[in-house]
């Protein structure tokens, strides 16, 4: 009994930690106060500013659509580059494997600094062209596209292609309708990883942005340079709505597939880890 | 027209291409440029350059301190955490899992600036512990990425080893050493590389809670922002270099583990 209280009662420590700093901020983010410790009134001036002010929502607008429209680029790109890989010959499929792995371990100052050099510097490609931004996503995210796809093909009955072209499919049908729908969980949970890196990305933008344009975290530490008070409380107020929104997910995830699809989210995310 | 008959093998084609072009050529660039000088001439200096200064050599352990204090730290918080979500019989233990692996999902620039409101009100002046500060906002961020392969290599663990052990007279502290915490290894080993890594290079995590220290993806911001193209490769090589060495030992500790497992069964 007293293992077990306090086993629990280090879970609970953990969570504090992780979540305290959240939830303070979620509370001073609907009061007035410009600091944390004064509490003063209730107000929702913050979440007014959040959604009024022209560059706030054109910075949040832009990283949505950054991170949806590389990812997308990503699932396709590593689908298809999952399956050729998967069936080519094994020492070319070691040699994208090999590939993949670079952008998943290296560390992501050093993917963005190379890619910065090569783009700019050595192809002289503007910035402001957005193309060595959203090179950059795709090349966070399309190896964990890869990865989440190729334990799928494994699963996958290799008879079943070659029974469609036997019954008369072309290889384009025989993909297109045997192949793909037996990966879509992995090509669903690689574009869903893909997104949630693409938004949590600092470096990579930094590197490649245009000077105009900021994500979500290059605003973030930029405001934290600057002294605007009414940025620095709307970006509580930020916070707190993407918590609520995280919350919801993973709430009407664990709902909607209270059981088998909660393994999927974990084994998705266990490829990330271990690849 | 044989020859372009469609084959899945096929599919591979571009996305091969774009690895070369954006993952195979940025590191030869890189190592071009760390070579080679400002006006293209080979040289060996940028390399000296690191070695001989005293300043980069610094930064360099400073990081590598840095490094080792917050994989450890993550550590020993997340493996008793893991293992009590794993391993004690909680219903609810993959529901509570997503508890702990959510932050993840909250962008990390706005989870900081939240801890750096806290650290704020406990410390006052943020920048009189440097050390301590970066170890807690580091450990902060990267604990979820711990907590989750520890949590799914704890949960495959053969729970009849552990029996075995017990019927053979192990104590709790001997099962604990010699069969759980050894078959545990290959999630250490991939929690070691998703936390040792960022903790060397990540240098906003340092940026954001306003600490002046270096540490070696510093160097990288700060040559990028004198344009010194060269430097800066140079340090992106030695860290991509330290990547593959690390990768290297955790995968040989992986593989060994695997080898173990299979001697132990």
């Amino acid at each position: 009994m007293m293992k077990k209280i306090l086993s629990y009662s280090w879970l609970v420590l953990v969570a504090l930690f992780m979540y305290i700093p959240v939830l303070i901020l979620a509370f001073y983010s609907f009061t007035d106060s410009t600091t944390i410790g004064a509490v003063r009134g209730f107000s929702l001036q913050n979440y007014v500013t959040l959604f009024t002010l022209e560059e706030l929502r054109n910075m949040i607008a832009g990283t949505l659509l950054l991170a949806v429209g590389a990812a997308l680029i990503a699932s396709l790109l590593g689908t298809l580059g999952a399956i050729g890989a998967f069936y080519s010959r094994p020492f070319t499929r070691r040699m994208v494997e090999t590939a993949n792995r670079v952008p998943v371990v290296n560390a992501d100052v050093v993917t963005a600094f190379s890619i910065c050099i090569l783009l700019i510097v050595v192809f002289g490609i503007e910035k402001n062209t957005f193309i060595p931004l959203v090179i950059g996503h795709v090349v966070l995210c399309t190896p964990f596209v890869y990865l989440a796809v190729i334990p799928r093909l494994k699963q996958m009955d290799s008879g079943l292609y070659e029974a469609a072209l036997d019954l008369g499919a072309t290889p384009f049908q025989a993909l297109y309708k045997i192949v793909i729908p037996q990966i879509v969980p992995g090509i669903i949970s690689g574009f869903l990883l893909s997104v949630t890196l693409s938004l949590d990305d600092y470096f990579i933008s930094t590197y490649t942005k245009p000077a105009t344009f900021d994500t979500i975290s290059t605003y973030v530490v930029n405001a934290t340079r600057g002294s605007q008070t009414e940025i620095k409380t709307a970006l509580w107020a930020l916070s707190t709505v993407i918590f609520l929104v995280v919350v919801l997910a993973v709430v009407t995830m664990n709902l909607a597939s209270a059981g088998p699809a909660k393994k999927k989210e974990v084994s998705a995310y266990e490829s990330r880890e271990k690849d | 027209m044989k020859i372009l008959r469609f084959s899945r093998k096929q599919l591979c084609i571009p996305y091969a291409l774009f690895l070369i072009c954006f993952v195979v050529l940025p590191l030869a660039v890189i190592v071009y440029y760390a070579f080679t000088d400002g006006s293209g001439r080979f040289t060996w200096d940028n390399l000296l350059g690191f070695f001989t200064n005293g300043n980069t050599i610094g930064t360099l352990c400073y990081s590598i301190a840095i490094a080792v204090a917050v994989t450890a730290v993550c550590l020993l918080i997340a493996y008793p955490a893991a293992y009590v979500l794993a391993r004690s019989g909680l219903k609810k233990g993959p529901v509570l899992l997503m508890l702990f692996i959510m932050p993840m999902w909250i962008n990390f620039t706005l989870r900081l600036t939240a801890l750096k409101e806290i650290l704020t009100i406990l410390e006052g002046n943020l920048s009189l512990y440097p050390f301590l500060n970066t170890v807690i906002a580091m450990t902060y961020d990267f604990l979820p990425f711990m907590i989750l392969p520890l949590y799914t290599t704890l949960l495959q663990l053969d729970e009849s080893l552990i029996e075995a052990a017990r019927d053979l007279g192990a104590g709790p502290a001997a099962v604990f050493f010699r069969i759980t915490l050894p078959l545990s290894m290959p999630g250490i080993a991939s929690g070691i590389t998703m936390t040792f890594l960022p903790a060397m290079t990540n240098y906003v995590i340092l940026d954001m809670i306003y600490n002046s220290t270096y540490i070696m993806g510093s160097l990288i911001g700060s040559y990028f922002n004198i344009y010194d193209w060269n430097n800066g490769s140079m340090i992106s090589l030695i860290l991509f270099a330290v990547i593959c060495i690390v990768s290297l030992i955790t995968d040989r500790e992986e593989q060994n583990d695997a080898k173990n497992r299979g001697a132990v069964l």
